[in-house]
């Protein structure tokens, strides 16, 4: 019966980066209807635009193919579904990929679906003559100011795309940009009917979505009382336990590491937070000041009690530009007295760079010394530590300017004071710094589009 | 009243947000929740995050979870990729925030260890 259908949607990847490990054993460890998979980070558009420039079938995860590669016969054995952000700026290139992975393993008949329309890049000058200013939404400055910059262009999509691809029958669901939570929430709303109306249930799954997000950071990863953490080299990825009617367990695998409590769930709801009674997606607004959250059981937190209001008319845009250069090198300094030589060697490099007419303004250059008090500054009594880290760096406009800086960092091994060393990165070079332009869009200006293949 | 780190009776969690960072800090107990809400302001956190952040301190309360959320205006020296900092997203600015010492009261640190 409906009512009393249950779906488990696991998180396997919390971004760009994450194990390999976590999805492979979620569909190995345990029952599970979905696998997501979160892929992009904001920076990360900007560094696919510029792969798929420079070669058009590029511009996508390739860990997603691999893992693909890696789990398929158990997706299809199991059938479960599996959605994942990893189109990129190229979704039918990922996947085209994931089909050709498909069809080395002999597997045929297995739908792959892309979702696309979030990638407005080609459509900023129409959309600015149109009359959208893509203001700044932390500066407030036009987008104007920047264009010419600009690297990427995205909406954040919502969920409904994916549900909609999921009901053409897809067991692959393959994204572009969209929200972290719409990638739980569109299976919920494909298994439960769940309507654009439906706004309680709305908020629900994106809460759902919200808290498993992050991977491991819901089940025992990066939470304050570590020692606490049993077995964290197996920490189980978290799975949500969804019901029609909105409420949902948080779990995990039995058997796996880590563990989900009131407080390591919390500790997840806690990440990114802005106002808590309003978290804004294109699918709703959801208040987190609404629910509760109770131990049910060893490893399961219920959730319950979600409330949400409607969707605002506009999506975010996440966009990236070109914002200059900088570079930062290391050198390790030992003791004694590794302070004091640290700061001589800082400012040591920052006279013979003046002496070659090269002078960076105070909010263009940083000097850290790790190890005495960085991550903490001005936290806690200074203590004199046997060794420490001092790293510098330098940003601005003028590349030649920021590359200047490196020559001048490892000289210090045999110019500067005894107890240098740890050179071994070589020069430090200037890379590109991609700034982060948030902007809004009217939703009407958005067209997303569903296709589905058949591997 | 001994003066102690508040990590006694909180948790908290910390990340980037746009050139600023979250601390969300979860209490311990109701106890030590009623006790953060009305000691742990906004104007305490900015002095104790000082050196840490250079702009203004915005508070949330979500009473349903015992959290207290604080924003922390301009704190990554740029923020995302403009940053020069170790810590770029604010990873640690929770931690930072817990190693605050405020005179608690003995009944309020009784609460959690119970």
């Amino acid at each position: 019966m409906q009512r009393d259908k249950k779906v488990l949607i696991a998180n396997g990847q919390g971004f760009w980066g994450d194990s390999i490990l976590g999805p492979v054993r979620l569909v190995n460890e345990g029952p599970l209807d979905y696998l997501t998979l979160d892929y992009l980070a904001e920076v990360t558009m900007s560094i696919m635009q510029k792969l798929k420039s420079r070669d058009p079938s590029k511009g996508y995860a390739t860990d997603f193919v691999a893992l693909v590669d890696r789990v398929a016969p158990q997706l299809v054995a199991k059938g479960i579904k599996v959605v994942a952000n990893a189109g990129g700026v190229n979704p039918h290139a990922c996947k085209d990929a994931v089909l050709a992975t498909l069809a080395k393993h002999g597997f045929h008949g297995v739908k792959v679906a892309v979702v696309e329309g979030d990638d407005i890049l080609a459509d900023l000058d129409a959309l600015m003559a149109a009359g959208e200013r893509f203001e700044n939404m932390d500066t407030g400055a036009p987008l104007s100011t920047v264009r010419d910059s600009v690297t990427s262009a995205n909406v954040y999509l919502g969920a409904f795309p994916i549900a909609e691809a999921l009901d053409q029958g897809a067991q692959i669901v393959i994204t572009g940009r969209g929200t972290d939570p719409g990638l739980v929430l569109g299976p919920l709303i494909h298994e439960f009917g769940w309507t654009r109306d439906d706004h309680d249930l709305i908020a629900a799954g994106t809460v759902a979505g919200h808290i498993v997000e992050c991977g491991a950071q819901c089940t025992g990863g990066n939470y304050t009382d570590w020692r606490d953490v049993p077995d964290m080299a197996r920490i189980g990825y978290p799975i949500i336990e969804a019901a029609a009617d909105g409420s949902f367990v948080v779990t995990k695998h039995a058997g796996t590491g880590g563990m989900v409590t009131v407080s390591t769930v919390t500790h997840q709801l806690m990440y990114e937070m802005g106002d808590p009674h309003a978290y804004i997606t294109p699918d709703g607004v959801a208040d987190f000041t609404s629910f509760t959250l109770e131990q049910e059981g060893p490893d399961r937190v219920r959730v319950s009690g979600v409330k949400g209001a409607p969707p605002t008319p506009t999506y975010k845009v996440s966009m990236s530009y070109h914002d200059g250069w900088k570079a930062v090198g290391q050198l390790t300094v030992s003791g004694p007295d590794a302070v004091a030589k640290a700061e001589l060697c800082a400012e040591v490099v920052w006279q013979r760079l003046a002496l070659d007419g090269c002078e960076y303004a105070e909010d263009e250059r940083m000097v850290e010394l790790v190890g005495a008090g960085v991550c903490h500054a001005g936290i806690g009594a200074p203590r004199e530590p046997e060794e420490v880290v001092l790293r510098m760096g330098v940003k601005g406009p003028d590349r030649a300017k920021v590359d200047r800086f490196g020559p001048e960092l490892v000289p210090l091994v045999t110019s500067g004071p005894p107890g240098v060393t740890g050179f071994a990165g070589g020069r430090p070079k200037a890379t590109e710094i991609i700034g982060y332009w948030p902007a809004l869009l009217s939703k009407e200006r958005v067209h997303t589009q569903v296709s589905v293949f058949t591997s | 009243m001994p003066k102690v780190p508040i990590e006694r009776i909180a948790q908290a969690r910390s990340g980037d947000k746009g050139e600023g960072s979250n601390a969300g800090v979860l209490a311990r107990s109701a106890a030590a929740y009623a006790f953060l809400k009305q000691h742990l302001t906004a104007d305490v956190v900015r002095a104790h995050m000082a050196a840490i952040n250079h702009g203004g301190v915005k508070r949330y309360a979500a009473d349903n979870m015992r959290v207290l959320n604080f924003l922390l205006e301009d704190s990554l020296g740029g923020g995302g990729s403009a940053s020069l900092k170790t810590d770029a997203q604010g990873k640690t600015h929770g931690l930072a925030l817990l190693r605050l010492e405020l005179d608690v009261p003995q009944d309020v640190l009784d609460s959690v260890t119970a």
